[in-house]
């Protein structure tokens, strides 16, 4: 049985920037040529420092954005950046996918009851559903999300920041979706709260047989959460393939990087942390070659001259000329 | 693990299970509570509601008609001064009218202009500065521009304009005053929409499909409406004074109608010689604006979720 929800073929997403009045247009290319496939009940995580496009990425995936070129097909849904889709199909695409924010406080209404924020969804996408019945979803999505009854009536300013992130978790959930891309979904908690949010995720995971799309940039996050682990830089994809192959057998010098400046809580082990030299550079304008050259201590005269491409064939490939 | 999330719903709880029989407080007890923590603001809307009264009920508490001329008693001073009577308490004009009964009418006038200058410009106002917040591009620009054209001039001269284009009329004055005020309301607005609109909370409406039309005035509206508000209540007080200054130069209002800017300029002759022709209308203005503008504030603290604890 084929139960993959998102198919990305050569994904990409260009910014046209100008820069003042009579300034050059210039081309920003947050997102390039990112293929990847989600399997319901599966969590693919993406993972890079700001800046690599994992936002870019979510915004596509969740049609906030259109595609610049490439395909991707969700839910049995093509998109493509040529032709928009028809209002109908939106509709069709808008109850599969679903998007929960980083930041609790800025993702909810101040306006709005709970209620009303849950409600909203339905409201809008199924306008016949009664507003009795929308009242009972309502409330049974918070009591599946761990929230009180009563909590119905109130405004999201009264509650805490993990509270929140289950308030939009169950609004993201109100119409029934089968993929779910988490953009940081806890880099704004406690680390208590963290625990208790990824823990609610897991449990509706399995309850509801959820695709996750899991954006993070931390790397403990990912680990517990991640079946598949996508290593973004500079708006490339430069690792991917099952989270414990990536995580213990690094083949890209970044991935490698990024895994050694993940705290260990362990004091007698040996620091093996790999300094990168330099800054992310600007996308505007991306080095020559490999965009990681500058900061790669394994860089050749070869990798200043062109791009490494992913080899999608592989169970665990990898865009570098010298894997390690 | 369950220290911090938990730490403020606990409390919650135990005050939910004492109250819990009792019925949620409504929406406006809980927005009376806000706005009677401000005495000013109390204090403002009781005047305000007075004013309301008084001009709802002028026909009954007016002790004369607003334009019958007692000739017997030209300008006739108070009740409580010399040579005043208990039938004139305010005394009497030029002309002999009670100045009572033509300030007890000419709240009507001053709340008639107030409503209908704030409702028209407020309306538009937000309508247009929202349209240019969602357009952005061209549209926006030249809406501005528009507007900064608008705002180059003194706003009592434009209305001054405006009314010596239409003809001056009390009609005339109010829609010129709305004219001159709407600026303000598209400028505030734009700046508000164009505050919330990358809030995610904008974006997650987008992604579950909230039409264009829903957005605007469903999701960002609301989340604009307190500078709105008091921009509301101060122009309420604002059109009143413009209203009172055009018909002082005889643009607005015209004789005979008691509107209180009209009386002051028809008395300013009498200013050395009788002190209650234009003391009392100048009073009735100050009191009123002072009160509106006391209880515009006091909305804006009781209106905003973010001023309120939880």
């Amino acid at each position: 049985m084929d139960n993959t929800l998102i198919e990305a073929r050569g994904l990409s997403r260009h910014y046209d920037v100008s820069s003042g009045l009579f300034g050059k247009t210039a081309t920003v290319k947050a997102l390039s040529n990112a293929s990847f496939s989600l399997q319901a009940g599966r969590t693919l995580a993406v993972v890079g420092e700001s800046g690599c496009g994992k936002s870019t990425l979510a915004r596509v995936v969740t049609m906030i954005e259109q595609p610049s070129s490439g395909e991707l097909t969700l839910d049995g849904h093509h998109i493509r950046s040529d032709e928009p889709l028809t209002a109908a199909q939106q509709a069709d695409l808008r109850a599969s996918v679903q998007i929960v924010f980083q930041d609790p406080f800025g993702s909810l209404n101040p306006r709005q009851t709970i209620g009303r924020i849950l409600e909203e969804p339905v409201l809008i996408n199924r306008p016949q559903v009664s507003r009795a019945e929308r009242e009972q979803q309502a409330r049974e999505m918070l009591a599946m999300v761990g929230l009180r009854p009563e909590h119905y009536d109130r405004y999201p300013h009264m509650f805490s920041g993990g509270q929140r992130q289950r308030i939009a978790v169950a609004r993201a959930l109100m119409l029934d979706p089968r993929i779910l891309v988490l953009d940081e979904p806890v880099s704004a908690l406690d680390l208590s709260i963290q625990s208790q949010i990824l823990n609610l995720l897991v449990e509706l995971q399995e309850r509801l047989n959820l695709a996750y799309l899991f954006i993070s940039h931390d790397l403990s996050v990912v680990r517990h959460m991640a079946d598949d682990v996508m290593v973004m830089y500079l708006g490339r994809v430069v690792e991917k393939g099952a989270a414990s192959e990536v995580f213990d057998t690094p083949r890209h010098p970044y991935t490698r990087a990024l895994l050694s400046a993940t705290p260990v809580a362990d004091p007698t082990r040996e620091q093996t942390r790999i300094r990168l030299e330099g800054e992310l550079p600007s996308p505007l304008n991306p080095p020559a070659g490999c965009a990681f050259n500058p900061r790669c201590w394994k860089a050749e005269e070869r990798c200043r001259q062109s791009a490494p491409e992913l080899d999608t064939q592989e169970a665990h490939p990898v865009a570098c000329y010298f894997p390690l | 693990m369950t220290v911090s999330d938990n730490s403020q719903a606990v409390p919650n709880s135990t005050a939910e299970a004492q109250s819990g029989a009792m019925a949620r407080p409504g929406r406006f007890r809980e927005f009376w509570s806000y706005f009677s923590e401000n005495t000013g603001a109390v204090v403002g809307l009781v005047i305000f509601l007075a004013f309301i009264l008084i001009a709802a009920f002028a026909d009954v508490l007016a002790p004369h008609s607003p334009t019958e001329q007692f000739r017997q008693a030209l300008l006739q001073p108070p009740v409580w001064q010399e040579g005043g009577t208990s039938e004139f308490l305010l005394g009497t004009d030029a002309i002999g009218r009670d100045l009572l009964s033509r300030l007890i009418h000419g709240a009507r006038y001053s709340f008639f202009i107030g409503i209908i200058v704030v409702v028209i410009a407020a309306g538009s106002g937000v309508f247009i500065g929202l349209v240019a917040g969602f357009a952005r591009g061209w549209v926006d620009t030249l809406i501005m521009r528009l507007m900064d054209i608008l705002l180059a001039f003194p706003s009592l001269l434009l209305a001054l304009v405006m009314v010596a284009i239409l003809g001056p009329s009390l009609i005339n004055a109010m829609i010129a005053i709305a004219i001159v005020l709407q600026p303000h309301y598209v400028r505030l607005t734009r700046a508000a929409v164009l505050q919330e609109l990358p809030k995610d909370y904008v974006t997650s409406a987008r992604v579950v499909g909230a039409s264009r039309l829903r957005l605007m005035f469903v999701t960002v509206l609301p989340n604009c409406l307190a500078p709105i508000i008091v921009q509301a209540a101060l122009s309420f007080s604002t059109a009143i004074l413009d209203a009172a200054a055009l018909g002082f130069l005889g643009l607005g209002a015209q004789p005979p109608t008691p509107e209180w800017g009209t009386m002051l300029a028809d008395s300013r002759e009498f200013v050395l010689r009788a002190w209650w022709v234009v003391t009392f209308p100048g009073l009735a203005i100050l009191i009123n604006v002072l009160a509106i503008n006391l209880m515009g504030d006091g909305l804006r603290d009781a209106l905003d979720p973010k001023l309120k604890r939880s």
